[in-house]
């Protein structure tokens, strides 16, 4: 077996892709990446299609080891650097592929500027996809490794034995990480559940990321809500960005790990193009809510996605973290020496 | 089931649910006759292959529209919608019907007793209601593969227990309101445990894992321990082929 061993897990990895939306019917949570531009960035940057599972990373990130040829992986999402251990600690910088050799050590400190980053590996993972998605939803044990969050001695199986020969990319554009205006907010399903003066009140005030904050929903703190006509509803569909109000009056904003019905009333519903920012959140950020109409919702997302495709034609060449070893294979191999 | 244009139908309305989703609200409450129509415009909508089309969330009581809104917009997919729906009243599918063989009481089904006391009725006579009445998935939800089942006889309502349970375990038979399920997986839960069956409703070495959908009708067979010991060693040991007594009609 051959592949990146996890020497140290940090705090719970998990593997995330695109999730799973299309099975929602059959009572299964969408999961995914909580942040599904930096996932796509990252799997841009080391020539991976979009929908690829890369290492999902809070809180403090992983140790890892190159147990096969090499591969190419790229940090995206957090202006940590990847430490690549070694007599002499190297530190490459975030937001470009980065070339390692089998036998390298790299390791993600902290994550102090993020709730979530991203660590994609070329070619992506060598494991049973579960609907048509690895992504881990623990509470289930669907998906990733085992269905669980990556531990300390894993070996993750990929599905290169080396990365190709191509020029390493960098993503100069971090603009996408510091949007900080009001999160955009449609109104419903349930809006007539809720007092108008609490619904103002809503999107005049502050609230913050509170400590219960996970992959299936972050509580926040402010204004406490007043329900018109109580707080139990026959349960329905709830879509990611859901903010439920359960009887205490606190909202629940509800992201990509979500059940998929539920029988608490919903405000709103975060906007698409919003969605990412909110799993970028950390426990005590402060956030604003502002509230649109559908059609301001779906113009957003359109000028989200371009953005994207922008960023993402714009990669120019990263700066020069040569890992000797693996380009010495490599010339070894192709029998080409390049003059230095 | 079917029912006729004579019983009153009010509209269905649309709820915003962010730019990604809408929901279908035919009504407010647990209704078999609301639930047919959730499910007859999510036939329709599944059939006639929206663009951009996600998923298709049928409730008790509404229909939950995923679509990816790079591909479509609200406003094209509730167009969709109301055209679909004026056409739907055709026949409705009539979903698999599974029988579930259960273990009733005893460790199994650890609240059988109080709700037989709590009822009136004897624990046999409870039995004997529960697996005497045959019930349709109105909803998936809570977890993968957990399906809500109804209605169960009026005799057997009871609300949810004030001390919901820390852990449930994978198989239990329960009721609440009027309403029954199978946990598909170990899990808290606040129903009344009236037993298990060795069937898994959720496993990831089955292809599809979830065996239940919204639709499917459902029995529960009362066996003793020596069927459900062989039943539970037979799926331990990776036997898949668990099937529907009757499989889906469309006619």
């Amino acid at each position: 077996m051959s592949g990146l061993r996890i020497v140290s897990a940090g705090f719970a990895p998990t593997l995330q892709d695109h999730g799973r939306p299309h099975v929602q019917h059959l009572g299964v949570p969408p999961a995914g990446a909580l942040d599904p531009v930096a996932l796509r960035i990252a799997n841009a940057l080391v020539g991976n299609p979009a929908d690829t599972a890369v290492i999902e990373l809070r809180v403090m990130g992983p140790t890892v080891e190159v147990e096969t040829g090499s591969v190419r992986v790229a940090l995206v999402g957090t202006d940590a650097p990847v430490e690549i251990l070694g007599d002499r600690k190297v530190e490459a910088p975030s937001h470009q592929s980065i070339l390692l050799s089998r036998g390298r050590r790299f390791r993600v400190g902290s994550l102090s500027d993020t709730g979530v980053a991203y660590l994609a590996v070329q070619g992506g993972f060598d494991l049973e996809p579960v609907y048509g998605s690895l992504s881990t939803y623990t509470r289930a044990k669907i998906g990733g490794l085992d269905g669980r969050a990556l531990r300390d001695g894993d070996l993750l199986p990929l599905n290169r034995g080396e990365a190709d020969d191509r020029a390493e990319l960098r993503c100069a554009d971090r603009s996408w990480r510091r949007d900080n205006g009001p999160v955009r907010v449609v109104l419903g399903p349930q809006d007539d559940y809720f007092t108008a003066d609490s619904t103002a009140a809503f999107f005049a005030s502050e609230y913050r990321v509170t400590r219960e904050a996970d992959r299936m929903g972050m509580r926040l703190d402010g204004p406490v809500l007043a329900h018109a006509k109580g707080h139990d509803i026959v349960s329905d569909g709830i879509a990611t960005g859901a903010i439920q109000v359960p009887g205490n009056g606190r909202p629940i904003v509800l992201l990509a790990d979500h059940q998929t019905t539920g029988g608490y009333p919903k405000l709103g519903t975060v906007v698409s193009a919003d969605v990412p920012r909110l799993g970028r959140l950390r426990p005590g950020d402060a956030l604003r809510f502002a509230r649109v109409e559908v059609e301001e919702a779906e113009a957003a997302r359109r000028v989200l996605e371009e953005r994207i495709d922008r960023i993402v034609e714009r990669f120019g060449p990263a700066e020069p973290w040569l890992d000797e070893d693996a380009l010495y294979r490599r010339n070894l191999v192709s029998g080409i020496v390049e003059p230095g | 089931m079917t029912e006729t244009n004579s019983e009153p139908r009010p509209a269905p309305r649309f709820l915003s649910a962010g730019d990604a989703a809408l929901v279908v609200e035919f009504g407010n409450a647990v209704d078999p006759a609301i639930n047919h129509r959730v499910m007859r415009l999510g036939e329709a909508a599944r059939a006639a292959g929206l663009p951009g089309l996600v998923d298709l969330v049928p409730t008790l009581r509404s229909l939950m529209v995923h679509y990816d809104p790079t591909v479509t917009s609200r406003r094209a997919v509730e167009e969709r919608l109301r055209d679909l729906m004026a056409d739907t009243g055709g026949t409705p599918v009539v979903g698999r019907l599974w029988e579930f063989p259960t273990l009733y009481g005893g460790e199994m089904g650890p609240d059988l007793e109080d709700v037989a006391k709590r009822t009136g009725l004897s624990p046999e006579r409870v039995v004997e209601l529960h697996a005497g009445t045959g019930y349709e998935a109105f909803m998936m939800g809570f977890m993968p593969g957990l399906a809500y089942l109804g209605i169960i006889p009026p005799e057997l309502e009871l609300p949810r227990r004030s001390e919901p349970r820390v852990r449930v375990p994978a198989g239990s038979v329960a009721i609440a309101t009027n309403l029954t399920n199978v946990y598909s997986l170990e899990s808290p839960g606040g129903w009344h445990l009236l037993g298990r069956t060795p069937v898994a409703l959720f496993d990831l070495h089955r292809d599809p894992p979830v065996l239940l959908q919204a639709g499917d009708r459902v029995r529960f067979v009362p066996v003793g321990r020596d069927a459900y010991d062989e039943l539970r060693d037979r799926m331990e040991a990776g036997d898949t082929a668990f099937a529907p007594v009757e499989a889906e009609d469309r006619a």
